[in-house]
């Protein structure tokens, strides 16, 4: 190991290369659930060449390697599970190119969200990034290689759904262009090239390092403003969401179901955040967002929610601070969640499976989904706040979060980011040739199996 | 250790290392180390595994406590209401509880025994007592701009007087060292002079010192009317004349945590500024709230536990001050003078951007070097 800290120190310097205890106990873990697991040494690398440099060496020494953003997914898949490095990505986090015409950012890998935000605010104020829930030192990266979604998910998919291309470091070493970028210096498409993109994409860092990457930008609407539409019945909720999508007026819907505050206690909202460059454009998408429901309105069993203006602010607030705050509902700081990719029409019982389950393991809840797509599919999420300090309750929410996994996969739903526990339980329902597929592909990208091991792997 | 129950309640969501904008990192030393270890929620969580035996008490974990410069972004900053007053005063009591244990890094334990010595000359028997502080009175660049306020205050006819020789550390320091026997021991001492002069209204030169005489003494028996400077200047010039015949400068303010985060004083010193014709006020991404400090409170202008980084706040301000166009980047602190200077060099901005006190700037367009309407 000696030597290997020598050997990183060479390539990265001895400013940015740790094996000291106070760094592998601090990377042994995320804020979730799952049980720390140290690395050796934790690295943080400065540009693509460093990268690939690690790399080398950590296939010389047949030593694992872990990328990691801000370190912010909860569910433990930034861990080092069977030791090795830690590749700490944000120190590359330079902003590279804004495409004012062809609307794309090129990033480093370990730009965060808040600070793509800010750039656009100050130098591009009419464009716009999707953001995730995420606290905004979460990296564009990090979130887009996650399958991730965020506050323009209706109107355009998935994060991954609005990458342009990647850069990436193969887990052999050579660095790879994928996307229109492989034979262009723009970074405009991934069409129309075999679209390799998903090599890297949902994969828990076990296929390569990503070092760059571009993603779509949107026009940035002068006005922004929400709506709040409450119902009682979560039968009814696949309806209202198909007939609110099918209008694609909005930009971003979500379902929110919570015991705290008191006054939403018993109900189910979808705020519906949709923007505009003119008033009268904004009431024109109110009007046709509030007839696609009017059938609930008019029979009284749903309706919108008078909102004040200091009451809009949260729910426009990107990303929302407030989501944060859930994880000191136990004055505890910790909390994690399922979030279920699954159709819409599961809402309902979806729904009642949490209720079931937050009852029966006496955790704090927060039950919700993000609309993906104009209804194409929802992360429904299932929150659970825990105590840190209390380790009862941690294993409560690890309980509640073990049995929410498994109730999704069996339902229908896939869960996202999985956990390890999570990730057994698909691997039960996947299709063993998908399975052995994965296998195959990873066994050519990383002969030494040094890229995040632990992770989709069958015991 | 105090604090101790709400160690665990940190989430380590982040939004303690950013400014309000999310323009760049905003936590000194989290910019100079870039370890997650060296944020505050690193520093929270190992804080915590050390009192519950999970970690030793090394001498890097002695260095990631003590890098903490006392700045309050991240109590300006997290998300989470009433926790977040707590932050600084968490990682305040684990210096303390280093500093009751004597294992501190020998840096910090020079700087503490420093604090206790004095070679300032005396004045005394004016309207305000004149408090030079640690880096006014030791530090050759503190020294000038000591001279620098005071010429400032004398000409706008401000009736001032110093302790002199027997004016000792204010103990801010210290104070934000975790050493706290050593603080209320200054304190204490400093205390007892000021009340057998009769000083009711005391003038700082240094924003570390104005926020530990404001907040701090009240509870060791010191009530006193406190001032920085600035807030003293700024209406005073409002009446002064200057020289028209010199060249428009474009000046930055470097917000100093103390004045800003922890005393919400923003608008003074900009109004110094505003008082001087030809003076082109600009506004660098982070000031106000969101104000990177420089990296040198808690200790850290003595101890180098940040400044020998490879990145440091310092450096990231100068940068930001050079981007804001502007030529003269402006301070309100001799700490923030000593720290932002050297940054520039180390950068090699200097001759890009001149880092100058307040009063210094005032004394260079005044009317004729040595005259106001007032003096």
């Amino acid at each position: 190991m000696k030597e290997l800290y020598r050997e990183l120190v060479t390539i990265v310097g001895p400013e940015y290369v740790s094996d000291q205890p106070e760094e592998r106990y601090i990377y042994s873990m995320d804020p979730g659930t799952m049980p720390p697991a140290a690395p050796d040494l934790v690295v943080m690398p400065n540009s693509t060449e460093e990268v690939r440099r690690v790399i080398q060496v950590a296939n010389r020494h047949r030593i694992p390697v872990v990328p990691l953003g801000a370190g912010l997914v909860l569910s433990g898949l930034s861990r080092a599970l069977h030791g090795g490095i830690i590749l700490d990505m944000k120190r590359m986090n330079r902003i590279l190119e804004i495409n004012e015409m062809s609307r794309y950012a090129l990033v480093e890998a370990g730009t965060s969200q808040g600070m793509l935000q800010a750039h656009l605010k100050k130098h591009h104020p009419g464009l716009k990034h999707s953001a995730p829930d995420a606290p905004p030192v979460a990296t564009i990266a990090g979130n887009v290689s996650i399958h991730g979604s965020g506050h323009l998910s209706h109107a355009h998919g998935f994060h991954s759904d609005m990458l342009n291309g990647l850069e990436v470091v193969l887990p052999t070493g050579e660095v790879v262009r994928i996307g229109s970028c492989a034979t262009s210096d723009f970074w405009f498409a991934r069409a129309p090239l075999p679209d390799l993109t998903g090599l890297f994409l949902g994969w828990a860092g076990t296929t390569g390092v990503i070092t760059k990457l571009a993603i779509k930008l949107y026009p940035n609407y002068r006005i922004n403003d929400v709506g709040v539409f409450v119902c009682e019945d979560p039968e009814l909720v696949p309806d209202i969401l198909h007939r609110m999508t099918g209008t694609q007026m909005a930009e971003d819907i979500t379902a929110w179901m919570s015991p705290k505050p008191d006054w939403a206690r018993g109900f189910l909202h979808c705020n519906i955040n949709y923007g505009a460059n003119s008033r009268e454009e904004l009431v024109w998408k109110r009007n046709l967002i509030r007839a696609s429901v009017k059938k609930y309105i008019d029979r009284k069993i749903a309706g919108f929610m008078p909102l004040p203006t200091a009451m809009k602010a949260p729910f426009l607030d990107v990303p929302g601070r407030i989501l944060t705050r859930f994880a000191d509902v136990r004055k505890g700081g910790g909390f994690e969640y399922v979030g279920a990719i699954m159709p819409v029409e599961l809402f309902p019982a979806a729904y009642r499976q949490g209720l079931e389950i937050a009852e029966q393991t006496a955790v704090s809840y927060s039950l919700g989904a993000r609309i993906i797509g104009v209804n194409h599919c929802m992360m429904f999420f299932y929150a659970y706040a825990f105590n840190r300090a209390d380790d009862a309750d941690v294993a409560r929410a690890q309980q509640a979060l073990e049995e929410t996994n498994r109730a999704v996969v069996n339902m229908g739903g896939i869960p996202w980011k999985a956990e390890l526990p999570a990730q057994k339980e698909i691997i039960r329902k996947m299709d063993p040739n998908m399975l052995a597929l994965m296998n195959r592909i990873r066994s050519v990208l990383d002969p030494n199996g040094i890229m995040n091991p632990g992770n989709w792997q069958v015991d | 250790m105090q604090y101790a129950e709400i160690l665990h309640r940190c989430f380590r969501c982040g939004y303690c290392k950013l400014p309000g904008n999310y323009v760049d990192f905003n936590c000194p030393p989290y910019q100079a180390f870039r370890f997650e270890t060296y944020s505050p929620g690193g520093r929270m969580w190992l804080i915590r595994a050390w009192l519950e035996k999970k970690i030793e008490l090394t001498d890097r974990l002695q260095e990631i406590i003590f890098s903490c410069v006392s700045c309050g972004n991240c109590v300006a900053h997290c998300t989470f209401p009433k926790f977040k007053d707590q932050l600084l005063l968490a990682f305040t009591a684990a210096k303390e509880e280093l500093v009751n244990g004597g294992r501190v890094p020998p840096a910090i334990r020079d700087c503490l025994t420093r604090l206790t010595q004095s070679e300032i000359e005396r004045f005394d028997n004016q309207d305000y007592l004149f408090f030079v502080g640690d880096v006014g009175a030791f530090d050759a660049r503190g020294q000038e701009i000591a001279r620098s306020v005071v010429h400032c205050l004398s000409k706008n006819s401000i009736s001032f007087g110093l302790l002199g020789a027997a004016e000792i550390s204010d103990g801010n320091e210290a104070h934000a060292m975790g050493e706290t026997e050593l603080f209320h021991h200054l304190a204490g001492e400093n205390i007892q002079k000021l009340n057998a002069l009769g000083v009711r209204q005391i003038i700082t030169l240094s924003p570390h010192g104005f926020h530990v005489i404001k907040n701090e003494y009240p509870r060791l028996g010191g009530n006193y009317q406190v001032f920085h400077y600035s807030q003293i200047l700024a209406p005073a010039l409002q009446k002064a004349t200057f020289r028209a015949d010199l060249p428009p400068l474009r000046v930055t303010y470097h917000d100093s945590c103390y004045l800003g985060r922890h005393n919400q004083e923003y608008g003074s010193a900009r109004k110094m500024l505003g008082a001087v014709p030809g003076l082109e006020l600009v506004e660098m991404e982070r000031s106000f709230q969101n104000a990177l400090c420089c990296g040198g409170g808690g200790g850290n202008l003595f101890t180098g536990i940040i400044d020998s980084r490879l990145d440091t706040a310092a450096r990231s301000r100068v940068r930001e001050a050079v981007a804001s166009g502007a030529q003269v980047l402006a301070v309100g602190c001799p700490q923030c003078a000593v720290m932002l200077a050297d940054a520039a060099k180390v950068e090699n901005l200097d001759r890009q951007l001149e880092v100058k006190e307040l009063s210094e700037i005032v004394n260079s367009r005044l009317a004729s070097q040595y005259s106001t309407n007032n003096g």
